[in-house]
């Protein structure tokens, strides 16, 4: 499952074509308003599930998220036979889905998800048919990452923050600033995703670090306060012994002790412990990003009964709280705590699925970066830009 | 049919012909068709309109220029590495090994081709890293430790190692086919080995150097998995190609990058022939 999870991070980048599409959107946009309508926004969704499904179902997913655990049951119960494909990275993820192929669902990354909304390939769907949906916690009802002008277009799934992984031996106490990352006493020490999507964490830390930039929303950018996160990466750069590529990488980097300082996913600290390296990860003061994902229902989804049948069953809180702790992420069911802490103690609070809102707000999901700002101005870079400075900044 | 030779041509190339025309010859046409479209920002889809707007962003933006750049110095310097390597091997292979080490000789030099490329850079990486083999080996009889893992250093390394085969053999096949009379006959002469081999041996092994030059310099010029796992990070040309594909879904302009290895392969290879590689393969 780890192989094709690694390629999550390149995934996120995918969300390139949605940003790009969103620019050339930008310009027609009314400040701050409404959205463009995606394509299919017309489409209505269906408003009851048949109660025998279609017999099979067709998914497109992170390796790891269909399981024999909750696969089996949801089978017998439902008799929709999943046959399923792993993703290796968001784009794969897009370019499947756009190919055509008889695709009903696919769990898309929150950096992908424009992208396969922008260009049709997924369509509106009903939460009034997903019983657990009001179980989720409120910023994942509804979340820009996959809700336009109010319709969504897929239901929530899991999550996790991007953190800050540190080697023990090294950081006795934890550093408390993503400022280690970009401190010259740990030349060629340091490690980050080789991800354009990163230029969201430097924003991040320059938002607390540097208040006169009135940085508010790492994704959203002017051409001043993007010029100086670049800057800040460029100097970074020579700091940096590895742009990681995928998971097994990073964890290597760690293990062998080329590097003792990173970013990182949730996953690798609990890979890395179970390795017995010497490592842990932290969420510094300044907040982190992250990620979540969301099933979406393909726009020629041949099974559609069968699909909104499997988004409710990995919505339930015992599916979720399976889900979480075999993954290492955090669900976006509420109900999901207790069955974490029966099925593994402490799960709960280790991976914040019990956090309060004000937790959630210090977390800045992944998106995809679009001129248009908040203030309705078409003012901020877009992911085309971010794509080229992310390629600038390693030269 | 014996009345009608062309006939039997006609039937023998016919399907090799129609694969060669219908899917490798296509490709590349299309390739450089690709190149001179564009996409819709908006819904990434392409836009079939003529420009050339992906070759000027090529030529213009400094990045791809240090990239492109940084990628042929590396296929310069891995072709000279091979180069250096192979001909001495080559030379002792074919005209001073028993029949016997000369089979040995070959074997161990197609061995690595029969494990996958993966496995072997991951084995590098072993080698290479900071708790790698060479650091813990150096350290133990007191030497520093070169710290080569997820270096500039270690992709010429690994290249090297990975390609050499390539052009060890072209080497080989060339060398053998050095007449011994010609070697005799500089020796009747009163040439020394040291000149015999300049002279003689060298210039007639050339070719064979010359081929194997092409796979080396064509194989590192293409490759992005080296890089990505090897090295600290930095893209070479492949690695952007793969990104515009996978990431930002801007076909026309990985297809306007990938033209400009094939424009330095196509050099290359003008001059190869000019070196008589051609009749060494």
């Amino acid at each position: 499952m780890k192989g094709s999870q690694f390629h999550r991070l390149v995934a996120v980048a995918a969300a390139g074509a949605a940003v790009m599409a969103m620019s050339a959107c930008g310009s027609t946009s009314t400040g701050g308003a409404a959205l463009r309508q995606p394509p299919t926004a017309g489409m209505k969704p269906q408003t009851s599930v048949a109660a025998t499904g279609e017999g099979a179902l067709n998914l497109i997913d992170w390796g790891g998220y269909v399981q024999t655990l909750w696969q089996k049951p949801f089978e017998d119960a439902t008799g929709c036979k999943i046959s399923y494909k792993d993703a290796g990275s968001s784009d794969e993820m897009v370019s499947l889905m756009a190919s055509g192929g008889s695709w009903d669902m696919v769990s898309a990354s929150g950096d992908a998800d424009l992208r396969l909304i922008y260009n049709g390939s997924v369509k509106p769907m009903n939460t009034d048919l997903i019983p657990d949906w009001k179980n989720f916690q409120t910023k994942f009802q509804s979340p820009p990452f996959n809700t336009i002008n109010g319709i969504h277009y897929g239901i929530s799934l899991q999550w996790g923050p991007n953190t800050l992984l540190y080697n023990t031996d090294k950081f006795p106490t934890a550093p408390t600033s993503w400022g280690a990352l970009y401190d010259p006493q740990y030349t060629g020490l340091i490690t980050v995703p080789d991800n354009a999507i990163q230029i969201a964490d430097a924003a991040l830390y320059l938002s607390v670090k540097n208040p006169s930039l009135k940085i508010t929303d790492p994704y959203e950018l002017t051409q001043t306060q993007f010029d100086a996160v670049v800057n800040l990466l460029k100097t970074q750069k020579p700091l940096v012994k590895k742009y990681w590529p995928d998971i097994a990488t990073e964890e290597t980097l760690f293990k062998s002790g080329d590097v003792v300082l990173g970013a990182a996913w949730p996953i690798m600290t609990t890979d890395l412990h179970l390795a017995g390296a010497h490592t842990a990860d932290t969420i510094p003061s300044e907040g982190a990003t992250g990620w979540a994902d969301t099933w979406m229902l393909a726009t020629n989804a041949p099974h559609p009964n069968c699909a909104y049948k499997w988004a409710a069953w990995v919505s339930t809180a015992k599916v979720q709280a399976e889900q979480a702790i075999n993954y290492g992420e955090t669900p976006v069911n509420k109900g999901a705590c207790a069955e974490m802490e029966s099925l593994s103690p402490g799960s709960c609070a280790n991976f914040h699925a019990n956090a309060p809102e004000s937790y959630f707000n210090s977390i800045k999901f992944w998106k995809t970066p679009i001129i248009t700002c908040d203030d309705g101005t078409d003012t901020c870079m877009a992911y085309d830009k971010w794509q080229a400075a992310w390629t600038a900044i390693k030269g | 049919m014996w009345r009608w030779p062309w006939l039997r041509t006609v039937l023998l190339l016919a399907l090799p012909l129609a694969w060669f025309v219908a899917i490798y010859f296509a490709s590349l046409v299309l390739l450089l068709i690709t190149s001179f479209w564009t996409i819709d920002t908006f819904t990434t889809e392409i836009v079939q309109s003529w420009n050339l707007d992906n070759f000027q962003t090529i030529l213009t933006e400094p990045t791809y220029r240090t990239i492109i750049g940084r990628t042929v110095w590396m296929a310069v310097r891995v072709t000279l590495i091979d180069a250096t390597i192979a001909f001495p091997f080559a030379y002792f292979m074919a005209r001073v090994a028993s029949r016997r080490t000369q089979t040995l000789l070959f074997a161990a030099v197609l061995l690595p081709l029969w494990a996958s490329y993966l496995a072997r850079l991951y084995a590098w990486i072993l080698i290479l890293n900071h708790s790698g083999v060479l650091n813990s080996s150096l350290q133990s009889i007191g030497l520093p430790a070169p710290n080569l893992g997820y270096t500039e250093n270690a992709m010429l390394i690994v290249f090297s190692y990975i390609w050499l085969p390539f052009m060890i053999i072209p080497t080989y096949a060339a060398m053998e086919r050095v007449p011994e009379s010609l070697i005799e006959a500089a020796r009747d002469l009163g040439a020394r080995g040291w000149r015999t081999t300049l002279d003689v041996v060298l210039p007639l092994a050339l070719p064979g150097v010359v081929a194997g030059s092409i796979f080396t310099f064509s194989l590192t010029l293409g490759d992005y998995i080296t890089p990505i796992l090897i090295g600290p990070g930095t893209s070479f040309i492949g690695n952007v190609v793969y990104s515009n594909l996978g990431i930002a879904n801007n076909v026309p302009f990985a297809a306007a990058l990938s033209v400009v290895p094939v424009v330095i392969m196509a050099v290359y290879l003008l001059a190869a022939r000019r070196l008589g590689a051609f009749e060494a393969l």
